[in-house]
């Protein structure tokens, strides 16, 4: 039996203190109060000092309270009984069935060789045009949706999830609100998605300490599946709740904060979990679709900023629509070269236009005359956003790209296109 | 091992220890951590009394206070021989794919694996006789590695002159057999095999003297040519905000810069991009050489989620690496991908240490060693007489896009070239997307001075016209100021402007970068006459378009032809 220790030394914020020995760093205790039994773990050795976050939170814990290490990392199962089971950020049920403790493995694991990575070449396809022809999902990237608070950004994740054609759906939701968490558990099970799916849900109105441990529980059990030869979507919303725990617990131990109260490590830590979707060689892969909100519409707010740093793009959701600007699919040419011959030619001139029509939509509102080319892309520009941009529409990449060329023939003529001569001779609509 | 200096663990704070040592410890000397059978590989960063801080270049999940330490009394080493051209290293030289071997899909910790193969048997050749008086760095003998003569040197470490009293014959030796002895001036003989070690931090310094970076470093990308050039042994910077192409302009210069060998620091950014590279360039042909681009390259990969101590290593065995092929005669470059991660790593270890922070958390020194790093690059005049070079280009991340930012400011003080990259641009889709007025060169271009400020005056101009059509309108503005405008945005649209996708139009040899702009200059330099704006955009949307075509075409080609005579035809008739 493991040793039971008394004293706690200092209560902070969530993090208790007790003198104890040959403890490992990172390891779990178990720490009983009046209030019940949480776990907690090591995240400071300082002689015989043991710093403890508690992920139940410190509130009631007196410093007679019990104390006893488990002498091990957080585990999760990896039992195939855990699809379509609903858990905490701690791994307890939620779904009042039994417990799973079968095949326990170590979360937060080593990174992949990268060596062991191939590169990603199958598109995710989506039937949203922002998305297909503008910047293409890939199996194994890693993306977070860029949004604000009101946006349709959980509607957007489910939607992509939805017809997304994969094996396993693991969901994060960290600070989720109640009436969230139950659309997601609703979306799924509608589309009989829930039998093969697993959901750690942290809500807003759990212990903050538990949000921390989401991302690491969900990827440990995408991972499983994935070197099972699994296809396997993750998804985490919402990320900046997750960075802003963190800060929660880099305060409480008095480190250094680097921008505006986050630890210096936001950057390596954020990238420890993103860094987790992987196409592997000779077995699976794990597809990371994120949440990032970001506070006060603000893209550099270091929570979006070290994420965009990180991932492989983002979709930035404004307005109910995916904006061109700000959006991007860093894997996009990995996948459009062999779609179709005129994707990348489609993409390109599309962006540049509407780039344009919204510089002379600038001038226009500033009272100048416009002129004939200025028509040409009021009219190109409001087209572009009915028949690309808005959410409703919901057609495959083939008919998006047709209809861009049709799109492009009402506005211009061949020559203004600035399209390579071989494929306007292949493309460009006849009539 | 006999009798090595030993310690305990007293605290760990993340990838941080501290340790009390019995006897003596060196700064940034090595250690090891013992726990559960396994090492950890660990430097000393900081001593105060009998406690030492060291970083631990691996998770410390698991140890505990009481573990074991043993220290090494060598400071972080790379070993340097023939074999480490085509490698793909960790931040400290593990071999990757050999760990892949070992350990399967997962970096397992406290496995370090030789950095070069110790089986293998190479082609050498004796270049000394006995007698002959050597010093460090000097030529002994050279193995064939791919493509190049790799010589076998007296080791750097070397003090004054020696005489070589053995040397082996020519045959085929692995790399741990002794090739030469030589004596110093007090009799102390050394066995010289084809392996040497050198610490990391400290840059090599076997040459005569430095010379002035002068030649520019052919990029094959146009607006770094032609505009924002490199010098061979010069540096430059990439900062720009995520997503504007930073690593995708780095990748660029690492397929069609025209230097011998191409170092790829991956430090601190995703593993897939240096996937990409791992996967590709074993099949893509170097077209100068028509082998392929691996045998030219060396990638260390400590990317984002792999050990933050690595991380911040991954930059010194790069350079060191680099400088020792430089001593080989060889013009190395090398692309770190991106120095910003090696500075939040210098960052986080700064606020473990609990020093006092400077700028946005960065550590006071910060700036010193940013300059101390690209100091490392440089063009040497070699004891035989040869040069030799390593021409350093870091990107970096700046937080929030920002280049107000500590780690940008350090290195724009110390860089001869910045390549600024414009959220705008690339917002634009304008690759690559650096800033054309904002972005600046000390070195040489391959275009003539006064052609190139011609141009650069172009671009000022038409950048103010089009700011002043902002607040009068086009319709406000005199089509002769117009033009000027037409002709700036052509400029740009048709050579800043360079699709890396593109098989043709990726890469610009020098000959054909000079003949397409002196057809632009032709252009620019012609004052045509319109009769209403609507012409002059038309005009100039047409000649764009079939510049752009022969941009996309191989020269020789039936295309390249057509759209050449189709713009000296525009020409002509306007
Ligand atoms: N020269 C280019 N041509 C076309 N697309 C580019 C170019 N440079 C960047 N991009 C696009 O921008 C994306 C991001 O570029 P990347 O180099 O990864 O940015 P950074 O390293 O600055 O974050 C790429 O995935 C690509 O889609
Ligand atoms: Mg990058």
């Amino acid at each position: 039996m493991r040793k039971v220790y008394h004293r706690i030394v200092q209560i902070a914020g969530n993090v208790i203190t007790v003198e104890a020995e040959n403890i490992g760093y990172g390891h779990l205790a178990e720490v009983t109060s009046a209030r019940g039994t949480s776990l907690a773990q090591v995240i400071r050795l300082v002689d015989n000092k043991v710093f403890l976050q508690v992920f139940a939170g410190s509130r009631g814990i007196s410093t007679g309270d019990e104390v006893r290490f488990l002498g091990s990392p957080m585990q999760v199962s990896s039992s195939k009984n855990l699809l379509g089971r609903i858990f905490t950020g701690g791994g307890i049920p939620r779904d009042g069935r039994p417990e799973v403790k079968d095949d326990m493995i170590e979360i937060a694991g080593p990174s992949v060789n990268p060596s062991k990575r191939i590169i990603p070449k199958n598109m995710i396809r989506t039937g949203i045009p922002m998305i297909d022809v503008f910047n293409s999902l890939v199996e194994s990237q890693k993306l977070p949706i860029f949004s604000i608070a009101g946006e349709p950004y959980n509607q957007l994740l489910a939607r992509v999830a939805m017809q997304a054609e994969v094996d396993v759906i693991i969901l994060g939701g960290m600070g989720l609100k109640y009436d969230d968490y139950l659309f997601f558990k609703n979306t799924l099970d509608e589309h009989g998605a829930l039998s093969r799916s697993v959901l750690f849900v942290h809500t807003a109105s759990d212990p903050v300490v538990e949000c921390l441990l989401v991302p690491d529980m969900a990827l440990a059990v995408a991972e499983n599946y994935a070197l099972e030869g699994k296809k396997v979507l993750v998804l985490l919303t919402d990320m900046t709740n997750y960075a802003d725990a963190m800060k929660e617990i880099a305060i409480t131990m008095e480190q250094i904060p680097s921008n505006r109260g986050y630890p210096g490590d936001l950057y390596s830590q954020l990238a420890a979990r993103y860094e987790k979707a992987v196409d592997f060689d000779s077995a699976g892969s794990i597809t990371i679709l994120a949440v990032t909100t970001m506070p006060g519409d603000d893209v550099t707010h270091p929570v979006p900023d070290n994420t965009g740093y990180i991932t492989e793009g983002q979709f930035y959701l404004k307005n109910g629509r995916i904006e061109p600007f700000g959006s991007l699919s860093r894997l996009k040419q990995q996948v459009n070269d062999t779609t179709r011959s005129d994707h990348r030619a489609i993409m390109d001139t599309m962006i540049r236009f509407y780039a344009d029509f919204l510089e002379t939509k600038e001038k226009q509102s500033m009272g100048f005359q416009m002129s004939s080319w200025d028509e040409k892309l009021l009219k190109y520009g409001v087209l572009f956003e009915t028949r690309m941009m808005d959410l409703s529409v919901n057609i495959p990449l083939e008919d998006a790209l047709d209809l861009g060329w049709e799109t492009l023939a009402e506005c211009f003529d061949k020559t203004e296109s600035g399209i390579k001569h071989d494929l306007l001779e292949e493309y460009w609509p006849k009539n | 091992m006999q009798d090595s200096n030993k310690g305990k663990i007293v605290g760990v704070n993340g990838n941080m220890i501290t340790v009390e040592f019995d006897t003596h410890v060196i700064q940034n000397e090595i250690a090891y951590a013992i726990t559960e059978g396994k090492r950890l590989k660990s430097e000393v960063i900081r001593v105060r009394g009998n406690r030492a801080d060291l970083q631990v270049f691996e998770d410390t999940k698991g140890l505990k206070v009481g573990d074991d330490v043993e220290f090494t009394e060598e400071l972080l080493s790379v070993e340097l021989g023939p074999g480490i051209l085509t490698s793909i290293y960790d931040g400290l030289q593990n071999p990757l794919p050999d760990l892949a071997k070992k350990s399967g899909f997962f970096l397992e910790k406290g496995v370090y694996l030789k950095p070069l193969d110790y089986e293998k048997e190479w082609d050498y050749t004796p270049m000394v006789k006995v007698g002959d008086e050597v010093i460090a760095g000097d030529r002994l003998g050279w193995v064939p590695e791919g493509i190049f003569k790799h010589y076998i040197m007296v080791p750097f470490t070397t003090k004054g002159v020696c005489k070589v009293t053995e040397v082996a014959s020519a045959g085929k030796l692995k790399i741990s057999t002794t090739i030469a002895k030589i004596s110093n001036d007090k009799d102390i003989v050394t066995e010289v095999t084809m392996v040497q070690e050198w610490p990391v931090k400290i840059p090599i310094s076997a040459y005569k003297e430095k010379l002035l970076p002068q030649e520019t470093l052919i990029s094959q990308i146009r607006i770094i040519d032609g505009f924002f050039p490199v010098a061979i042994g010069g540096t430059f910077c990439t900062p720009g905000p995520f997503g504007a192409g930073k690593t995708v302009l780095q990748h660029a210069l690492s397929k069609y810069a025209e230097a011998d060998i191409v170092i790829i620091a991956a430090c601190g950014e995703r593993a897939g991009e240096v996937v990409e590279i791992l996967r590709e360039f074993p099949h893509l042909e170097d077209p100068r050489t028509g082998k392929t681009l691996m045998e030219r390259s060396i990638i260390i990969c400590n990317t984002s989620s792999m050990p933050v101590a690595a991380r911040e290593a991954s930059v010194y065995t790069a350079v060191t690496l680099a400088e020792y092929y430089r001593q080989m005669g060889l013009n190395c470059l090398l692309l770190a991908d991106s120095t910003s991660r090696w500075a939040q790593a210098l960052r986080e270890m700064s606020g473990r240490l609990e020093e006092i922070p400077g700028e946005e958390a960065f550590p006071a020194y910060l700036e010193s060693l940013i300059a101390s790093f690209y100091e490392r690059a440089g063009l040497v005049k070699l004891n035989c007489g040869e040069t030799g070079s390593v021409t350093i280009g870091g990107s970096v991340s700046p937080a929030g896009g920002n280049f107000e930012e500590p780690v940008t400011q350090a290195t724009l003080k110390v860089v001869g070239a910045f390549h600024g990259l414009s959220r705008d641009r690339s917002n634009a889709r304008r690759y690559p997307a650096i800033h054309p007025l904002e972005s600046w060169s000390h070195y040489k271009s391959i275009v003539e001075d006064e052609k190139i400020n011609f141009a650069r005056e172009t671009l000022r101009r038409g950048n103010e016209v089009n700011q002043m059509m902002k607040v009068i309108g086009e319709e406000g503005t005199h089509i002769n100021d117009f033009q000027i405008y037409l002709k700036s945005e052509f400029l740009d649209f048709v050579f800043l402007q360079q699709n890396t996708f593109d098989s043709v139009d990726a890469a610009t040899n020098k000959k054909r970068q000079t003949y397409m702009f002196d057809k632009v200059m032709a252009i620019l330099k012609k004052q045509f006459t319109f009769e209403s704006k609507d012409k002059a955009r038309r005009f100039f949307l047409e000649l764009r378009s079939d510049f752009i075509n022969l941009n996309y075409s191989a020269e020789g080609t039936e295309d390249y032809k057509k759209f050449e005579n189709l713009i000296d035809k525009k020409f002509e008739d306007n």
